[in-house]
Formats: structure tokens, C-alpha cells, sequence
């Protein structure tokens, strides 16, 4: 498994020297991030992440699987987004694009633009991505049990990157883990720093992996399923972990999940994503309060409410998610929409705007002049 | 809103989907080593089968007189003899075709050995599990323990001159010693499949629904055990020729005059020097040999569990 | 874990009397004395000989003897624990123990050498296999495994020695007389174990290489250098080290075939010969002897294994 390194690179420019580790500029746009990794006045003018046109697709023995296509959102600093979906819908391959960790082969991204804090990342080198990774951008994986390495000590693992990205001396780094381990809410910290993963519980290693991701004090945390791998108990305690803390360090944080409920409770937005595309996006109040995609419905439908009537039977989405290999033109929710017209049968949808600000949707239907009210 | 109102009409796409064994052939045919094994085994198969009839010459016939002129062993491709003869004037591709049958009866006889006593008692083991798996563990542990190579030699020559030693010219000894030391790794190999696939969730949902022990085993656990077992036979074959060659280098084993390699092997190797072709082609047919099951049996592996693949 | 080390050390004791009891009745059972070759001696001889080496007493009174000791009317006559081989009935005026000492060392030279060769090289070989996964090294150490899988040892030996002694005359055809003549016994030796652990090890290397932790480190950001060698070797190895048992028992029965072949005087050549004449009491030391050796490495592996591995380690 390599890490997607394939694009275009620009004439290199000269190399710098003086960064804090031994990463070879060889682009213009990574002279530029280097540049604004020394200079950080001109972030109020800007988002902190603009995705333009993301595709990403797996190159598979069976056809091209058009996991990511075409979407485009933005995040602002410190804004939590929720990326909500069933399984298989594009989220995690979402999340993966934005750090170029795409599993290559089968997969690519063959368009779109990445521009993270005013830079464009589809243009920098590999090596140049590493001044991103673990440094501007945290990852939080779904399952704490295999994402640790079983053969190092948790208080390695957690001041490896600050070593690496903020230059600290062992000492520095491993007084500087025992914290995180702290904040965390690990008890005995310092004494528990020279245990391996095995170890923990399934809860404190996730515990650990929030740690590593915010190790650097990243500007952005990709939280992907944090919780879903979880005792419901343990859950409550993770989220609200990853609230306070990018709360006060003033993190951003995209949090990916199938869970409706998690992301009522975390998210200031939420993009609700199907077969690859995002078919609503809008505030979260928006979103659970007035939604316009026969989709999100179906979600929110779905979930059993405490005063419902005892005996009656669980509400789904009929049908199931579609192949995505060669999709149609098609709106690809029709052929499971109780709502389905022709033109959903022909032409897909546009996200567009609705009545709230901000709120947009995929679905003929709903539009103004629509069928569905 | 989104209850069950309408029927779809057009269905889902879904993309055909083949069984379990067509899927595992076809990429076995894919695998060109794996192919090359498969028809090297063929022949080696064809060889041994027919080889009393292909042989230009029976193995044990000697011709001292032929040999006088070259003073020692006749050269390959000369006087008749493409691979040439040994001293006393024996033809060595004749002898080598005997030392495929020997390898090869070898090879079927002692992985028939292994199924027959190492899948039932894996079997048994794995399925009962507790007490009795505890003690066929044990008693297998401390048999593992003992070389494998060593135990055959000991057990060769304690019987070698009894009349079950001297049955077929040796070779009943050889089967029997090499079987008996073979079937625990393939008991321990069906245990372990049991084993795990007692504890999986369609085992669990296929007793949950009612369905009695023997039908779980044989329609839900052996299918699936059977792969493990293609390829562990497979690739215990190698090991099953190696020993009898092993065995026969070092003089017990089959007997004079049949031409197991190994002893080939070490006939030759006084005339190392003048006539390397006495060593050089048994070595060659034992190399060749090991390689093509060798080959097949990874392909086969690949071909049954595309998981363990390194290639995608 | 020090439960588990005493536990595994304890388990030796079944194991080796297992053996032992095994080795003895089957050599006890081969039909025929030890003199039965012997055309010149008579009856009477045979009869006396029998009473010298106890071969008239029960069955235990001999097992016991020959692995404890048994009381004598000149003393205690020590068994194989406690030292004392046995006697060679093929050279009654050397004891085992005299045969034994006098090669034991260069035996365990050329399997050290084997050995260091194993796992210096196929260790890189598999590793380098694994990340070029495809590519020229793969197919390469590839090859080179499937070959060192598929040559016996004596059948390696022989083609080396054509090429390389008789053919470009690089090394001698055999003896022990200084480092070049190690070269070709240890490659002979050790060419197959090279070869299992280079595909051991890539094996475990592509599959560490798909595990989550891996992932998780890339997205830290790290060199890529620090994942392979920081993250990848330290866990691919692990597994590799359940093989070192089975392939040290490999080098054991390997190394009599190569000492032969190379006329190198280690305890092997005893062996074969031993076999060959039916001297069955240098045939039943010398099992033993190889068969300990196997048991304590193979002990030796499995503690080295739960030491290195943190799961095991600290549970």
C-alpha cells in the first residue's frame, strides 16, 4: 500500500532549509506552504478548507468504482462538520482524500481541487504531504483495536510525531505525551506511557488514538467512526472527549458517521452523503428539523423513537445501495425514492439552494415548484 | 413519508456472482507458474504410471561389456543412452523413470495414509473439542517433537530386515515411516479448521435454525475445510519425496536394484569427478519434481484464498 | 510469562523420555543382535559378549540402564543422563562419549554458520521481496527461494560441488582444514533455510504491511523509512521467529547428509556409518543427542517468541 503520490508536480523551486524536519520542498505550492507555515496572518480572509470537485476512484479488476464523485463542501476554522452516511456511501474514502492516504493501488483521485488553509495539496509532492499529516491534520481511525501498534509502547506512539513534526527532544516529547495521555483522561498517565496497546480497553485506546491525532495540535481533526467500534456507554465519553477538547484548542473537526444521533449531538453542519455524492448539506438544526431529500428522511425516519408504540415494526429505506460502478445519469436515490418521477429516472439532480441560508439539497422533488411539500 | 408504498420497478443492479470453486479455478488458471507445476506434475504422473513400458531399457539391466571402451560410465547421448549409464552399464534414464514410480507411489501412497488416519482424527478432535482434544494434542505434541527425519531413520532400521522391511523391495517400510510421521501435521491442520469455524456466526445461525450436528460438519464446516486440506496435501507431497530420497541416499530404504533416486544419488557419487551426469540428472529429476508441486500447491493455495495473496 | 518459561522448560522432561523410550525399543526390537554380522565369533563368544553388555537382562533393567544408570558389581554404571553414552559395539575400545567429543564442535560450527547464513540473508532477502512487491528483487528472491525450498541439501551439495570445486575449482571438494573449506558445506546447509525464511518473511512483511496500525502511521506523517523499519520490521519479525524452531531441527538432520558429503568431521559421518553397520548403540546415543538438541532449541525459540512479542510479554 502506497500513499497516492501521483500528480502533476510543478518546476521545482529552490529547497529551503529551515524547517523543522528534513523534507525536500520540490513545488511551488509546497515553497508556498512552507512559506505559511512561518507566516499565519492571512488565515482570517479565508476558509480553512475548501474541497472543489473531489473524485475518487478505485481502479478495480471489475470496472472502475466511483467511491467519491464530484463533491465539493467547506470548513471553516474551528467549525465541526458532521459527513453522514450509510456504509459505502464515500465517506471514509472522503476523509482519506483529504490527507492523499487513498490506498494506491486500487485507488486514485483523478480530479478536484484540496485547498487546505490556502493550499492547494493536490499540487505538493508526497514528501511535501508530510508537512500536513499528523502536524495541521489529525486522523482518528474506527477501530482502536488495529489502528495502535501492538509492538510499541503507547507513549511512543504518541510522541513519535511530535518529535518528527515539532522537533522536541525525547524528553520534551514523552513529558508532552504523558500530557496529552492526561488530557485524555487516562489515569496515572506518566506511569501507564511505557504500556503497550494490548493493555487498554477498547475505550482508553481510543483515548489514545485522539492523543496521537492531536498530538501536533493539528488545525483539523478527521474523526472517521470514532465510536462506532464501541460500547454504547463508552461512546458519550469519546464524543464529548473530542468536543471539549477541540473546544479549546480550537480545532476543526469533520466527523464521519452512520449514527444521525451522534451528529445531532457534535456537528455545527452536516453533509449527508449517498453513493458518493452529497445529497444535502446545511446547518444541523436544518438538517434534522426541516430536511428536503427523500434520503435524509429515510434516515431520520429510521431511527426508533423511546414513545413509540411497543410491538411495531422498524421503518427502513426499501431496496439497497447501488453498485458504483458506472453509475447512470440518473438521481441515484430513485430506484429506492417513494417519491420517483421520471425525471429522477433520467436527469440527476443538482444540489440546490433551499429556504434556510446554507441549505442545499439534491432532489428534483423538493425544489421550488416541486412535487414533494 | 418513507414507508413501504411502492414496488420497485427497476431492479438494483447486481453483478453476477460465481461459486466458490469456479472462482477459485479461474484464477488458478491465471497463475502461469502455478500451470507449469500442474503439467509437470502430469508428466511426472504419465512417467511414473507408464514408465515400465516409455523406458528404452529395463532399469536393472546391466551391460558391463558396453561400458569397456569408456573404461567406467557411457556418456549421455551416446551408444543409445540419452542420459548416458551408470558402471555397470545400466541405463540411467531408464533408472530415473524407475525413481519417478518409486517418488511418486511414494508421494500418493503416504498423503492416502495421511488422509485416511489424520482427517478423521483431526475431525474428532476439533469437532469434540475438551478432554479428547486435549489428549490427542499432547500425545500429537510429543510426537511432533521428535524429528520427523530422525524418527523415519530409527524406524527404517529397526525393521529393515523383519519381512514387513523387505515387503516391495523396501518401499512398504518407507510409506509406513514416512506416513506415520506425516498425518499429525494434517490432524492438526483439519483440528484447527474445526476449530475455528465451530466458533463462526454462520455456524452459530445454522445450529440456531435447527440444523444437527452432522449437517453442520458436513455441509457447513467440511466445505470449507477442504481447501486447507487441498493445498496442505499438495504441498506435503515435496516433503513425503524428500524423505524417501533422504532415506535412499543414505542406504535404507527401497532396495537394489530399484533406482530411488536418492540411492542414484549416492551411487554416483564416486564418479563425481569423470561422470558428474550420475549425479547431475537424479538430482535434476528430484528438483524438478519437488518444484512442480511445490508450484501447483502455492496456486492452489492462491486459488482458494485470494486473501493471502500478496497480489491484487 | 515466567510461568510460561517453566512450564516450557518442564515440558522437555516428557518429551525426551518419550524419545528415548521410543529410540530404545525400537532399536531393542530390530531383530537380531548386535553380532549377528560377526561371522567369526561362535556361539559361545556371542553368549559372553551378551553377558558383558547386559543384552540378557529384562527390557526396563536396559532402558533404565541406558538412560540412568544401574548399580553394578564394580560400581555404578552411569546412564545417559549422567553422562555416559554408552558403549559403541562397532569400536570397543571407544566409548560414544570419546566419538561424540571429538567432532561435536565443528557439528556445531557449521550449524551456527548455516544458521547465521539463514538468517542474515533471508531475512533482508524477504524484507526487500516485500516492498518492491512485483518487482525485480521480488521475483528474484523469489526464485531463489522456491530453489533453496526445492534442492534437498545433498542434492544442493552435489550440484555446488560440480560447479564450484570441480568445475571453476573455488573451493575443495571436502575436508575441514580452514575457512574455505566452510563455504560450500554452509551454503550447501543452508541454502533451503535461507530460502524459508526470505518467503517467511515476506510473507509476513505484505501482510503486516495491510494491517490499520500502518495506516495510522502514515497518516502521522512519518518517513517513510521510520514506517518500514519502525512499524513494519519490528511486527513482520515476529511471526518469522515460530520458524527458527522447525528450521534449526531442519539444520540438525541436514547437517549429517552435508557432513558426509563434504567429509567434514563432525559427529555425522559417526552417524552414517552407524547406520550403515548397525551399531546400534552409537545409532541410539547419537538420536538422542540430535533429538535433545532439537527439543532445547526449539524450547529456546518458543521463550525467545513470548519475550519478544509485547502481547505475550506482559499479559
Amino acid at each position: 500500500m502506497t500513499v497516492t503520490d501521483d500528480q502533476d508536480r510543478a518546476a521545482g523551486g529552490p529547497a529551503v532549509t529551515e524547517l523543522p524536519e528534513d523534507i525536500t520542498i520540490a513545488t511551488e505550492e509546497g515553497r508556498r506552504l512552507a512559506e505559511q507555515l512561518q507566516d499565519e496572518s492571512s488565515r482570517h480572509a479565508r476558509k480553512l478548507l475548501e474541497v472543489k470537485n473531489l473524485s475518487t476512484h478505485f481502479f478495480t479488476s471489475d470496472g472502475v468504482v466511483h467511491a467519491v464523485d464530484d463533491i465539493s463542501f467547506e470548513l471553516d476554522y474551528g467549525e465541526t462538520l458532521g459527513l453522514v452516511g450509510e456504509s459505502g456511501c464515500g465517506k471514509s474514502v472522503t476523509a482519506l482524500s483529504l490527507t492523499r492516504l487513498v490506498p494506491n493501488p486500487p485507488g486514485r483521485i483523478v480530479s478536484g481541487e484540496i485547498i487546505f488553509d490556502g493550499v492547494n495539496i493536490m499540487k505538493l509532492s508526497g514528501e511535501e504531504m508530510r508537512l500536513l499529516r499528523g502536524k495541521r491534520i489529525g486522523f482518528i481511525f474506527q477501530d482502536p483495536m488495529t489502528s495502535l501498534n501492538p509492538t510499541l509502547t503507547v507513549g511512543y506512539q504518541i510522541a513519535e510525531s511530535t518529535r518528527i513534526h515539532m522537533g522536541l527532544s525525547r524528553k520534551a516529547a514523552d513529558d508532552r505525551a504523558a500530557e496529552l495521555l492526561s488530557k485524555v483522561g487516562i489515569p496515572r498517565a506518566r506511569d501507564r506511557m511505557s504500556d503497550y496497546p494490548h493493555q487498554f480497553s477498547g475505550g482508553m485506546r481510543q483515548r489514545v488514538m485522539i492523543a496521537i491525532a492531536l498530538a501536533c495540535d493539528p488545525m483539523l481533526l478527521l474523526a472517521d467512526e470514532p465510536t462506532t467500534a464501541l460500547d454504547v456507554t463508552i461512546q458519550a465519553q469519546i464524543l464529548e472527549l473530542i468536543r471539549s477538547l477541540s473546544d479549546e484548542f480550537g480545532t476543526a473537526v469533520i466527523l464521519i458517521t452512520h449514527d444521525l444521533g451522534i451528529a445531532a449531538g457534535m456537528c455545527n453542519r452536516v453533509n449527508v452523503m449517498y453513493a458518493g455524492r452529497i445529497v444535502e448539506t446545511g446547518s444541523v438544526d436544518v438538517i434534522f428539523e426541516n430536511p428536503r431529500m427523500p434520503y435524509a428522511w429515510g434516515l431520520l425516519d429510521s431511527l426508533p423513537r423511546l414513545d413509540e408504540q411497543k410491538g411495531a415494526r422498524l421503518r427502513t429505506i426499501e431496496g439497497l445501495p447501488p453498485d458504483l460502478i458506472n453509475p447512470g445519469p440518473e438521481c441515484r436515490f430513485s430506484p429506492r425514492c417513494p417519491y420517483v418521477r421520471d425525471i429522477c429516472r433520467t436527469t440527476e439532480p443538482e444540489l440546490s439552494p433551499r429556504e434556510e441560508e446554507g441549505h442545499l439539497a439534491r432532489c428534483h422533488g423538493t425544489e421550488p415548484g416541486g412535487w414533494i411539500q | 413519508m418513507a414507508t413501504q408504498t411502492q414496488v420497485l420497478e427497476a431492479p438494483v443492479a447486481t453483478r453476477k456472482s460465481s461459486g466458490l470453486w469456479r472462482d477459485a479455478f479461474g484464477r488458478l488458471v491465471k497463475n502461469r507458474l502455478a500451470i507449469v507445476g500442474l503439467i509437470l506434475v502430469a508428466l511426472f504422473a504419465l512417467v511414473a504410471l507408464f514408465g515400465p513400458w516409455l523406458a528404452p531399457y529395463p532399469y536393472q539391466q546391466q551391460d558391463v561389456a558396453a561400458t569397456a571402451p569408456y573404461h567406467g560410465p557411457i556418456p549421455p547421448l551416446t551408444d543409445g543412452h540419452v542420459l548416458g549409464t551408470d558402471e555397470l552399464g545400466r541405463d540411467l534414464l531408464s533408472r530415473i523413470m524407475d525413481g519417478a514410480q518409486i517418488s511418486f507411489a511414494v508421494a500418493m501412497v503416504v498423503q492416502i495414509v495421511v488422509l485416511i488416519i489424520g482427517i478423521p482424527i483431526g475431525a474428532l478432535a476439533g469437532w469434540f473439542g475438551g478432554r479428547m482434544d486435549n489428549y490427542l494434542m499432547r500425545f500429537t505434541d510429543v510426537i511432533y517433537a521428535f524429528p520427523d527425519l530422525l524418527f523415519i531413520i530409527i524406524l527404517t532400521v529397526a525393521f529393515r530386515e523383519t519381512w514387513f522391511g523387505r515387503a516391495l523391495d523396501g518401499l512398504l517400510l518407507v510409506f509406513v515411516a514416512i506416513g506415520i510421521t506425516s498425518w499429525i501435521t494434517m490432524a492438526r491442520l483439519v483440528r484447527g479448521q474445526l476449530l475455528s469455524l465451530k466458533e463462526t456466526e454462520f455456524v452459530e445461525a445454522a445450529k440456531a435454525i435447527g440444523v444437527r450436528d452432522r449437517g453442520i460438519v458436513s455441509r457447513h464446516l467440511l466445505p470449507n475445510a477442504i481447501g486447507p486440506v487441498i493445498v496442505a496435501i499438495t504441498l506435503g507431497i515435496p516433503g513425503a519425496i524428500l524423505a524417501e530420497a533422504t532415506l535412499a541416499f543414505l542406504g535404507i530404504g527401497a532396495q537394489a536394484p530399484r533406482a530411488s533416486w536418492g540411492s542414484l544419488i549416492d551411487d554416483g557419487r564416486d564418479f563425481i569427478r569423470g561422470d558428474p551426469h550420475l549425479v547431475f540428472f537424479p538430482a535434476l529429476a528430484v528438483a524438478i519434481a519437488l518444484l512442480s508441486f511445490t508450484f501447483l500447491g502455492d496456486g492452489l493455495r492462491d486459488a482458494l484464498d485470494p486473501k493471502l495473496k500478496g497480489k491484487q | 510469562m515466567v510461568g510460561y518459561i517453566i512450564r516450557r522448560v518442564l515440558w522437555i522432561i516428557p518429551v525426551l523420555l518419550v524419545v528415548s523410550f521410543l529410540t530404545f525399543s525400537l532399536m531393542k526390537a530390530t531383530p537380531g543382535g548386535p553380532w549377528d554380522r560377526e561371522k567369526q565369533l561362535s556361539e559361545r563368544q556371542k553368549a559372553l559378549l551378551n553377558a558383558k553388555y547386559g543384552l540378557d537382562d529384562p527390557f526396563m533393567v536396559q532402558y533404565i540402564r541406558w538412560l540412568v544408570g544401574w548399580p553394578e558389581e564394580d560400581g555404578f554404571q552411569r546412564g545417559l543422563i549422567l553422562g555416559d553414552l554408552g558403549p559403541s559395539y562397532r569400536y570397543p575400545d571407544r566409548t560414544v562419549n570419546d566419538i561424540v567429543a571429538d567432532g561435536i564442535l565443528t557439528t556445531i560450527q557449521l550449524g551456527v554458520m548455516a544458521f547465521a547464513l539463514a538468517v542474515l540473508v533471508g531475512i533482508p532477502l524477504g524484507v526487500i521481496a516485500a516492498l518492491r512487491q512485483n518487482g525485480i528483487p521480488d521475483y528474484a528472491a523469489t526464485f531463489v527461494s522456491v530453489l533453496g525450498i526445492c534442492t534437498p541439501s545433498f542434492v544442493a551439495a552435489i550440484l555446488l560441488v560440480i560447479v564450484f570445486s570441480i568445475g571453476l575449482g573455488w573451493f575443495p571438494t571436502g575436508g575441514w582444514k580452514g575457512p574455505e573449506y566452510w563455504v560450500l558445506p554452509t551454503i550447501a546447509l543452508g541454502l533451503a533455510p535461507v530460502a524459508v525464511v526470505a518467503r517467511y518473511t515476506r510473507a509476513s512483511m505484505l501482510e503486516v504491511t495491510r494491517k490499520d496500525y500502518i495506516r495510522t502511521a502514515h497518516s502521522k506523517g512519518l518517513k517513510e523509512r521510520s514506517v518500514v523499519v519502525i512499524h513494519m520490521i519490528r511486527n513482520a519479525l515476529i511471526p518469522v521467529v515460530t520458524i527458527l524452531g522447525p528450521l534449526l531441527a531442519a539444520l540438525v538432520t541436514g547437517s549429517f547428509i552435508i557432513e558426509i558429503l563434504f567429509s567434514v568431521p563432525g559427529i555425522g559421518r559417526f552417524y552414517v556409518t552407524a547406520i550403515a553397520q548397525r551399531d546400534y548403540g552409537l545409532i541410539m546415543a547419537m538420536t538422542m543427542i540430535y533429538a535433545a538438541a532439537v527439543a532445547v532449541m526449539n524450547m529456546v525459540v518458543d521463550i525467545l517468541y513470548a519475550y519478544i512479542d509485547p502481547r505475550i510479554r506482559y499479559s
